[in-house]
């Protein structure tokens, strides 16, 4: 039989016994809804997770630090590669090479010292940190009170939430960490405050380097060689941040923010500048360590071969990642496998419909048979019938599952607000999903059919016709 | 009178043969011989009526004619090929394509109109749809159920599910009619009916019919031949009108 006219005949009889197929139906519906539930929640809390990693920079980031300097980690670039003598310093030209690479997004300076801000004439010494203007989109600021930096030289000033109660007094109390950021940024936004700090500058020899110079060690001396002055300048508070300042990233780990080229141009004293004096080979600022930002988290490795290659050592979290990716698979496979048991038990349903079909039909198959049905058009006959089931089942579970999953999200999210969360969508079903699903309803009543079908070919005809 | 041509058919040759058939089955402990070494000559365009009291086998050898049962030894040869020897696929092909059968009890699908019920064999012919509608439709109109098409089985009378029944038979135009009491639900005026219509395709199209029926009366009138059984055993083979039984065959002819 053709597979139009088998299709035809397929709905044809599961119309004849409307009521009991529907709630076959139904019994995968709620099959496949339950196992697309299951696995739209999967991969709604894996895209949740990633979009998050994602933002908040830890995946995309690779940090460049000099094999000059002291990071004796003991990996395997520090023992191979070249010696640290004969490696490359970490300065601007380097940087700007970095910043050439294919896939990087952008190499900004790690610039972070301790120094003192003064608020009200009170002294405060803490931890400051120069944040690149693509951090503005980092999820770290997302409950920021205030405004991000107007611009990358502006006098402006971003305080993690700690710091602004420390400017104001109020002493956290622990356990009651609960501050509202809000309260703190009333009476700080605005305000100014007053840094002080050591000013790298450059020193007079190398202001005007001899032009006969015989000696290139020296005149490398003399270009290395600056003097400190201590600075002041003016910052305006424009935003408070609630921020963990002890987290992983790398530039988010301080107190006090400032735009990254308005730390660049106070050329605040590094604390490798003390170590590279005695043998820098340039002008040029020397960084202790530069943030790498790649397009997209999958060419981290790349990225991070080509600084290697360049001379310099790398550090990225992409392991975690690779572990996180894992996690997500094993709990997808997990709520798969849970989601799926509704759909056994439908796929007996099928199996108890259609044999009860066999039943009924008997003398039906017995007349088919007898005007010159084969035993494999029964056959296929009772897999259409199923593999409509299967698929009728998968396409309202899909829609059932589907909606099940908007009311949750919905649900969930009215309780988030009322916690004072932003909203999450948590929730994701994605088309590949619903192919699968389909599919696998699909599939699954096959198998169920398989017996009943097998039953129903091998009818004797004879038998079949004998009773009325 | 028809469109449908007429099936050609060389007169006298052998269109169905049996040899030695036995079809045996259990029941409990007790051997049923259904039907025990039954050898008989058919010939092209021949209309045979199988006579006997129920239980005598005689619906057991249409269902061996008819490819639906296997014998239990022995042979029926169709077409030059033994059905004991086919498979179950080449049955099914074969009781498509050779054999068109009507029942006592109609056996019309309920859930499907006439015209469905006609062309259902074409489906499992595969024939395309669009010749599908016009060959059931002219079949119907053959038996006089041109204006019933969209009709289904319940609503209408005995004969006309019989006339029904017979067109579905004649759909993938058959060599062989087998026909299992096809008067034995009906009064005697829709029999009659039917009989015409069954003599009527021996005659013009050629079909060699085999009829079974207890009812002697309606052999003698329309069949050319009657074949008698009891206990499963052959017991008398005569043409109609001939005194004298045909001796029995064993090969010669």
């Amino acid at each position: 039989m053709k597979i139009p006219d088998l299709t035809e005949l397929a709905l044809r009889n599961l119309r004849e016994s409307l009521l009991r197929n529907s709630l076959t139906t139904l019994g995968i519906s709620v099959g496949v809804a339950s196992l697309v539930a299951m696995l739209s929640l999967g991969i709604g809390l894996q895209q949740m997770a990633s979009r998050r990693l994602v933002k908040s920079g830890l995946f995309d980031t690779v940090v460049v630090t000099s094999r000059r300097d002291l990071r004796g980690m003991g990996r395997e670039e520090e023992r191979t590669g070249p010696t640290p003598g004969e490696s490359r310093v970490l300065d601007e030209p380097a940087r700007a090479e970095i910043e050439h690479l294919p896939n990087v997004l952008e190499a900004y300076p790690d610039i972070r010292f301790i120094t003192e801000l003064r608020y009200d004439d009170k002294p405060h010494l803490t931890m400051i940190s120069a944040l690149p203007s693509s951090a503005k989109s980092n999820d770290a600021f997302e409950g920021m009170q205030g405004a991000f930096f107007s611009s990358e030289t502006a006098a402006e000033v971003i305080l993690q939430k700690t710091f602004a109660e420390e400017l104001l007094g109020k002493t956290p109390s622990r356990g009651v960490d609960e501050t509202n950021v809000a309260d703190l940024a009333k009476p700080l936004l605005g305000k100014e405050l007053t840094m002080r700090y050591a000013q790298r500058s450059t020193g007079p020899t190398a202001q005007s380097p001899s032009p006969d110079a015989i000696n290139p060690l020296d005149n490398s001396l003399a270009a290395a060689a600056y003097s400190v002055v201590s600075r002041e300048q003016k910052l305006k508070i424009v935003g408070i941040a609630d921020l963990d300042p002890e987290s992983m990233r790398g530039p988010t780990r301080a107190r006090v923010f400032l735009p990254l080229k308005l730390a660049e141009g106070l050329h605040v004293m590094q604390p490798t500048d003390l170590r590279e004096i005695s043998r820098a080979a340039s002008d040029q600022p020397v960084y202790s360590s530069i943030g790498v930002r790649v397009k997209n988290p999958s060419q981290i490795q790349v990225v991070e071969d080509a600084i290697k290659k360049m001379g310099f050592n790398t550090f990225s979290i992409l392991d975690a990642t690779r572990s996180l990716r894992q996690f997500f698979a094993v709990l997808d496979v997990f709520l798969g496998i849970f989601g799926s048991l509704a759909l056994a038990v439908a796929s007996i349903g099928i199996v108890n419909t259609l044999v009860m079909a066999i039943l009924e039909r008997r003398r039906e198959i017995g007349i088919m048979k007898a005007i010159g049905a084969s035993d494999g058009d029964v056959k296929k006959l009772f897999f259409a019938e199923a593999g409509a089931m299967g698929i009728l089942g998968g396409i309202f579970g899909v829609a059932l599952g589907w909606t099940i999953g908007q009311a949750i999200n919905l649900g969930t999210n009215i309780y988030l607000k009322r916690q004072g969360f932003p909203p999450e969508h948590f929730w994701a079903v994605p088309w590949g999903l619903v192919a699968f699903a389909v599919l696998f309803a699909f599939g699954v009543s096959l198998v169920s059919g398989l017996y009943p079908a097998g039953r129903a070919a091998k009818l004797d005809p004879v038998q079949a016709l004998r009773y009325e | 009178m028809t469109t449908a041509p007429v099936v050609p058919v060389a007169q006298g040759t052998v269109a169905i043969r049996s040899e030695n058939l036995c079809r045996h089955y259990r029941m409990g402990e007790t051997l049923i011989r259904a039907v025990d070494g039954v050898s008989l000559e058919i010939r092209a365009g021949e209309f045979v009526a199988l006579l006997g009291s129920s239980g005598s086998g005689k619906s057991s050898v249409l269902n061996l004619i008819a490819g639906l049962d296997r014998p239990t030894s022995g042979s029926v040869v169709i077409q030059d090929r033994d059905l004991a020897k086919l498979s179950r696929e080449e049955l099914a092909k074969y009781r498509l394509h050779v054999v068109g059968m009507v029942f006592q009890s109609f056996n019309l699908i309920a859930s499907m109109t006439l015209a469905e019920n006609v062309e259902l064999p074409l489906r499992f012919a595969e024939v395309d749809r669009s010749k599908r509608d016009a060959l059931a439709q002219s079949a119907l109109e053959r038996v006089g159920l041109g204006a019933r098409m969209h009709h289904r089985p319940s609503e209408l009378s005995g004969g006309e599910q019989q006339r029904a029944a017979l067109a579905r038979a004649l759909i993938n135009r058959p060599r062989l009619l087998l026909a299992d009491e096809p008067t034995g639900n009906l009064d005697s005026h829709t029999g009659t009916e039917i009989m015409e219509m069954v003599r009527e395709f021996n005659q013009q199209l050629g079909m060699t019919v085999v009829m079974v029926t207890h009812e002697r009366a309606l052999a003698e009138r329309y069949a050319q031949r009657m074949i008698f059984l009891a206990d499963g055993k052959l017991i008398d083979d005569r043409r109609n009108g001939d005194r004298d039984s045909i001796p029995k065959s064993g090969g010669q002819s």
